[in-house]
């Protein structure tokens, strides 16, 4: 393959080969291939149903392809739980949003990592560090430029926006590796997806990798070092802002007629 | 500190899902104060809290598992049984008293980590598992001790019936245990990570497992800690009836589980809930039973009265529910 890559580490930090999911009859992911270098912002993109949440939910432990290996660092990975990819540095924030409404927000961003009272108090009553957990939820907050009224308000109560807001800040909180984002701006308005592109760009200057899905070419171009484009369950090319134009990129997305697409790609030269 | 302060703590008592329960219980008994005079009196506040005990402490359970989004039908069945294997032990095969004790908590623990396994392993509803286990301890109940009740039992099983007197009204220990176990539960469910993954995955199975709960080991405590429950409970009930009866707390018992969560604001849904409104909705519960019997009510109307309360604030919870989405 002679998709673009970085010139200064060739290595990717996370790599899949082969990828295949079967729900049923229903082929998700049919063998797809897939890597990420470090610091990039690389874009996923694909028409619905192409695979796209299934290709970085089998990234993020959601779920176990039926084949294909999947590596992190070089190193031939298996998670078996979101939390094993967790544990590994890896943040997702899930199209179906995964926040517990019932919890308020400092609760929401340490959820599954909570800390407790130092001393005995933690140790042996299993006592809950409510006030640190919402000291530091909101220094995160306030690190990631996200304005929030108050960090004890439930998360039902917020707006789908807000809500949004936490899932994103929560995984760009705790991503030590790599901050996996699918659709993070579907349901939000142009503030507030003003707000979480600034997010993104700031996660990539903490020197993280983002994995971004999105349907929305003006930022995905505008976002993106790479774009992995997705058809049918494969990856079918990967291109970049420089090399393509949006409706290069869309054409390939929607399968123009195969002689349409060779034209396009032995222009850009970039199939697999 | 300020003004706003002060505010917001007025939303949140007004907006506290207890606030609800707590009024209807203030009323009922208004209510029956009016009707009688025998209604208001210390000595009768502590009968109540005696007849609430046993479901009281069986509603914690059902708390438990509600509150995950399940529902246990098999609650009183699983109590019998542990109740007959508890005294049956102790007084036809022997067994010293504490061993007796502990193999009837335990039955009743399997029952919870059965119920947990399946609903985790083999994911069977809830509703389907505990109909089956209803049964199943059921008639285990009745083969294991023959039809027969036991009396003469050891001191140690009786233990949670004995009184104590405060100015003169008597209270068992059984209802300490009771109020002791309710702010275990309360502790457990507010102040420990433990209780924010059971309220996650209540609220939705899989979004808390992709926020990296283990949601399979949160559901098994739950339906372990529900069955210890219910072993609590077939002690206690030993010590309310002084005697291991295989008719003792079957039916009646589970509705009332139910009831006394339903009207204590726990949402059927999962996710929204608490452990103190289920003691102020079991409360209810007592005080209808207790106030209609003393207008002398016959026991029918109590069930008509149940049954009509608990579709009352079913009623409710699914309001809330399709408004909160
Ligand atoms: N849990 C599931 N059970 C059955 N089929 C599924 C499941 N998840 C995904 N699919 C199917 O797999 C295919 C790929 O779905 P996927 O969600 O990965 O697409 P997508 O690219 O993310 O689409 P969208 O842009 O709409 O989010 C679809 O045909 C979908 O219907
Ligand atoms: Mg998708």
């Amino acid at each position: 393959m002679s998709s673009p890559e970085p010139m200064s580490s060739p290595e990717p930090i996370l790599e899949a080969r082969g990828l295949v999911k079967k729900y049923g009859q229903v082929v998700a992911l049919n063998g797809a291939d897939f890597e990420i270098y470090p610091g990039e912002i690389l874009a996923i993109i694909g028409d619905n149903g192409a695979g796209k949440s299934t290709l970085i939910k089998a990234l993020s432990g959601a779920l176990q392809p039926d084949e294909g290996e999947i590596s992190l660092g070089g190193e031939r990975i298996n998670f078996r739980s979101p939390r094993d990819a967790q544990r590994a540095g890896i943040e997702t924030v899930y199209q179906d949003l995964a926040v517990a409404p019932a919890l308020d927000i400092a609760s929401n961003v340490f959820l599954g990592r909570e800390t407790r009272r130092r001393g005995p108090l933690g140790s042996l009553l299993r006592l809950l560090d409510k006030r640190g957990m919402r000291r530091e939820a909101r220094r995160q907050f306030e690190e990631l430029g996200i304005g929030v009224q108050s960090i004890g308000e439930a998360v039902g109560n917020l707006s789908g926006g807000q809500r949004q807001g936490v899932a994103v800040a929560r995984a760009a909180a705790w991503a030590r590796r790599l901050v996996i984002m699918d659709e993070p701006t579907a349901a939000l308005g142009v503030k507030e997806t003003g707000q979480v592109i600034d997010l993104i760009k700031r996660v990539r200057e903490r020197g993280l990798p983002v994995i971004l899905i999105s349907h929305d070419m003006p930022h995905v171009f505008e976002l993106a070092d790479r774009i992995h484009i997705m058809r049918l369950g494969r990856r079918v090319a990967v291109v970049t802002p420089k090399t393509h134009t949006m409706p290069e990129a869309v054409a390939i997305m929607t399968g123009a007629t195969p002689s349409e697409l060779d034209n396009v790609l032995a222009k850009k030269g970039s199939p697999e | 500190m300020g003004p706003t302060r002060t505010l917001q703590l007025a939303r949140r008592l007004i907006t506290a899902p207890t606030v609800g329960p707590f009024i209807a219980l203030v009323l009922t008994m208004v209510f029956f104060s009016l009707k009688t005079d025998r209604f208001f009196q210390a000595q009768n506040f502590s009968l109540v809290l005696q007849q609430v005990m046993i479901v009281g402490v069986l509603a914690i359970g059902q708390t438990l598992v509600i509150l995950t989004a399940g529902i246990d039908l098999s609650v009183g069945t699983v109590m019998a049984l542990g109740q007959v294997i508890m005294t049956k032990l102790a007084v036809a095969n022997g067994v010293p008293v504490v061993p007796a004790l502990l193999l009837g908590v335990l039955t009743c623990v399997g029952f919870g980590v059965l119920h947990g396994g399946l609903v985790t392993g083999v994911r069977l509803p809830p509703f389907i598992i505990t109909l089956g286990t209803l049964n199943i301890a059921f008639a285990l109940t009745h083969i294991i001790s023959n039809d027969l009740t036991f009396t003469g039992l050891p001191k140690l099983e009786l233990f949670w019936g004995r009184t104590f007197s405060i100015s003169g009204t008597d209270f068992t220990y059984g209802v300490v245990l009771m109020l002791v176990l309710y702010a275990l539960a309360w502790y457990g469910l507010n102040q420990t990570a433990w209780g924010r993954h059971v309220y996650a995955t209540g609220d939705n199975r899989e979004a808390a497992r992709l926020t990296g709960i283990n949601t399979n080991r949160v559901l098994l405590s739950v339906y372990t800690l529900a069955g210890l429950t219910y072993g609590i409970a077939a002690w206690l009930l030993i010590g309310r009836t002084q005697v291991g009866d295989p008719n003792a707390g079957q039916t009646t018992e589970n509705l009332d589980s139910i009831t006394a969560v339903v009207l204590g604001g726990t949402s059927l849904f999962g996710g929204r809930g608490t452990v103190i409104g289920t003691l102020i909705g079991a409360l209810i519960v007592g005080v209808f039973r207790n106030g209609l019997t003393l207008i002398g009510v016959s026991v029918i109307y109590q069930y008509l009265v149940t049954g009509i309360l608990v579709i009352l604030a079913v009623s409710v919870d699914q309001f809330l529910h399709r408004r909160n989405g």
